[in-house]
């Protein structure tokens, strides 16, 4: 995913020449040909991203579109606050990109589990946050942020991931992508891990229970549309997300679903509000803690029991 | 300098302390003290360095100037208040319920371009904006103005190192170099000393100046940048909440305001009728 985010946004860059990016000596590989492309508008901070973040606020308020770049929580919560005061409440047009949501770098361990980003920057004033489930929202999604006028955090995956979608997609800021139509339970996932939810949809139909699946690509501003169409048409809601459990996915749908007045049977599938120290690979992290399609259709099972 | 010159600096210099007593004694807020140590330098960049325009503060062709010591910013409230920016009524407000003006500093206002009051927060934006200049062909400059305390920010050393490997010559960073900070003097706290150095090694162009002289503060900004492919950095040594003289060089002066007795008296220091 994350070569098709370079791809696109070297494209971009091509035909707009206000986008700068701007990096903390993250991107080996990757960012190669945008920084060949466009020397005058590549900048390597060097390993110091709360000045990467503060040079890039300040190209934005001359009128640039600066992109941060960098892996896991470097370009967010080492700089926070750069994101808070500067970029946000000058409402500026800085777009913060992860490379490796959620566990994608499994055995490196904690200090590159970015697992509470989505909470975190939900959390702030102006700034949109999208987690593309796949190689072509990713795609979508680059073409999204570079229109949106404001700060924006992209939160990319980080290897080839299957595709989510079958044919074109249509990709809305704050509009939920349907994956598959059903009435019995709606599935809504956002991010890479989104996958495995439709998988288990698939395994649950085999079980005679027709669940609805739905990519929720922009976690801010959330689509309440979708949300409240969910637990009217289908009465029942499973959110999915490689995040801590407190405040991501599942809070924000959370919070609309309470405010609808709607009763509904809810769960959240996220991960345990703990730190990750256990050691293993993206894929055996993830089915550790009941990520699988087999552990994401029977918690389903349980919720509908 | 032609004298009349240099009592135009210090009338103004005067007037935005006197404001400053006010509105800090109005508010009941702190930080007078890192208000009246730049109350100086404000003067003179606003009356002879800084290409801004009251009428347009948005000009595109306009020097930037940010405060990244957003905590002093009644001062340049003061200042842009004299200047014509906003209603003078406005000081008033400060630090009020439903007020016009923060007690730190807010592009909200008139004339301000960045609002900062988390430390360490302004070189990195006046660094990109430099960019953007450069890369746009742009001749306005960037100042920056800052406190012994934003020195003291890991993100001040990343955008200075930057700003020297980039060759940004229309960068200037000026540091009220009071030498007191918010819990002691610092030279109990981190001594930067030998400071000058440390910026020359560090690629900066560094001039050392006393940050109350106006005659020198004009010479001085007036050279910038001080070499091609540097940027420049003034030491101005100056004395926290200079003009009142029982609060000077103290680490109160950085919270206390004064009471209505101490206003009248420092008032009549300043020769300032109440
Ligand atoms: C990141 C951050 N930490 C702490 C503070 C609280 N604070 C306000 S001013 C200050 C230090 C004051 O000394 P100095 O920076 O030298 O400024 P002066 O007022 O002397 O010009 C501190 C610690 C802050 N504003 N920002």
């Amino acid at each position: 995913m994350r070569s098709a985010f370079n791809e696109e946004l070297l494209k971009i860059a091509k035909a707009d020449d206000r986008i700068y990016m701007v990096l903390a000596d993250i991107g080996y590989g990757e960012i190669e040909p945008f920084a060949e492309a466009f020397p005058d508008r590549f900048y390597n901070c060097g390993v110091a991203e709360q000045n990467m973040t503060g040079v890039a606020c300040g190209l934005a308020m001359e009128g640039k579109i600066a992109v941060t770049y960098s892996i896991a929580n470097f370009p967010t919560l080492r700089c926070l606050e750069q994101i808070r005061n500067d970029v946000c409440y000058h409402d500026q047009n800085v777009k913060i990109v992860i490379i490796g949501g959620g566990l994608a770098y499994g055995s490196l361990g904690v200090s590159h589990h970015s697992t509470e980003d989505i909470a975190i920057m939900r959390s702030l004033p102006d700034c949109v946050v999208v987690c593309p489930a796949d190689i072509p929202e990713a795609r979508a999604a680059t073409y999204a942020m570079i229109e949106h006028e404001g700060a924006f955090y992209y939160r990319c995956g980080y290897k080839q991931e299957p595709d989510l979608h079958q044919g074109k997609i249509d990709f809305e800021l704050g509009k939920a992508i349907e994956v598959c139509d059903g009435s019995d339970v709606t599935l809504i996932g956002t991010g890479t891990v989104t996958y495995r939810a439709w998988q288990a949809a698939e395994l649950l139909a085999g079980e005679g229970i027709k669940a609805r699946v739905i990519s929720m690509h922009t976690v801010k501003p959330i689509d309440r549309e979708a949300i409240v169409a969910a637990a009217r048409e289908t009465g029942a809601i499973v959110t999915v997300e490689e995040h801590n459990i407190c405040g991501g996915l599942g809070g924000a749908v959370a919070e609309v679903i309470a405010e609808s007045g709607m009763g509904i049977g809810f769960k959240m599938i996220a991960l345990p509000d703990e730190y990750v120290h256990i050691v293993g690979t993206h894929e055996w992290l993830l089915d550790y803690y009941g990520f699988s399609p087999e552990g994401i259709a029977g918690s389903v099972v349980e919720l509908l029991a | 300098m032609v004298s009349e010159k240099l009592e135009m600096y210090q009338e103004l210099a005067t007037k935005i302390r006197a404001h400053c007593l006010r509105m800090t004694h109005r508010g009941m807020s702190g930080h007078l003290g890192s208000m009246l140590s730049m109350a100086d330098m404000l003067a003179v960049l606003y009356t002879s360095i800084l290409k801004v325009d009251p009428e347009n503060p948005e000009w595109d062709e306009r020097d930037r100037f940010v405060l990244s010591k957003g905590h002093g910013g009644a001062a340049v409230y003061a200042v842009l208040a004299e200047k014509g920016f906003f209603p003078m009524e406005w000081l008033n407000t400060y630090y009020l319920d439903d007020g016009k003006l923060s007690g730190h500093i807010s592009h909200h206002v008139p004339g301000v371009e960045f609002s900062t009051g988390s430390l360490g927060h302004g070189l990195p934006v006046a660094v990109g904006m430099a960019l953007a200049a450069r890369n746009d062909g742009k001749q306005h400059r960037i100042f920056c103005l800052m406190s012994d305390g934003d020195c003291n920010e890991g993100s001040t050393w990343e955008a200075l190192m930057f700003a020297a490997h980039h060759e940004l010559d229309s960068l200037i960073v000026i540091v009220d170099y009071n030498r007191v900070q918010a819990l002691g003097k610092m030279a109990d706290v981190i001594e930067m000393e030998p400071f000058v150095p440390k910026l020359e090694l560090f690629g900066w162009s560094v001039r050392s100046i006393d940050g109350h002289d106006c005659e020198q503060l004009e010479a001085t900004l007036s050279e910038v940048p001080f070499e091609k492919g540097r940027p420049s950095w003034v030491l101005a040594s100056t004395t926290k909440c200079k003009g009142v003289s029982w609060l000077e060089d103290t680490v109160g002066s950085h919270y206390g305001c004064v009471n209505d007795e101490e206003l009248a008296a420092a008032l009549a220091e300043l020769g300032v009728s109440k």
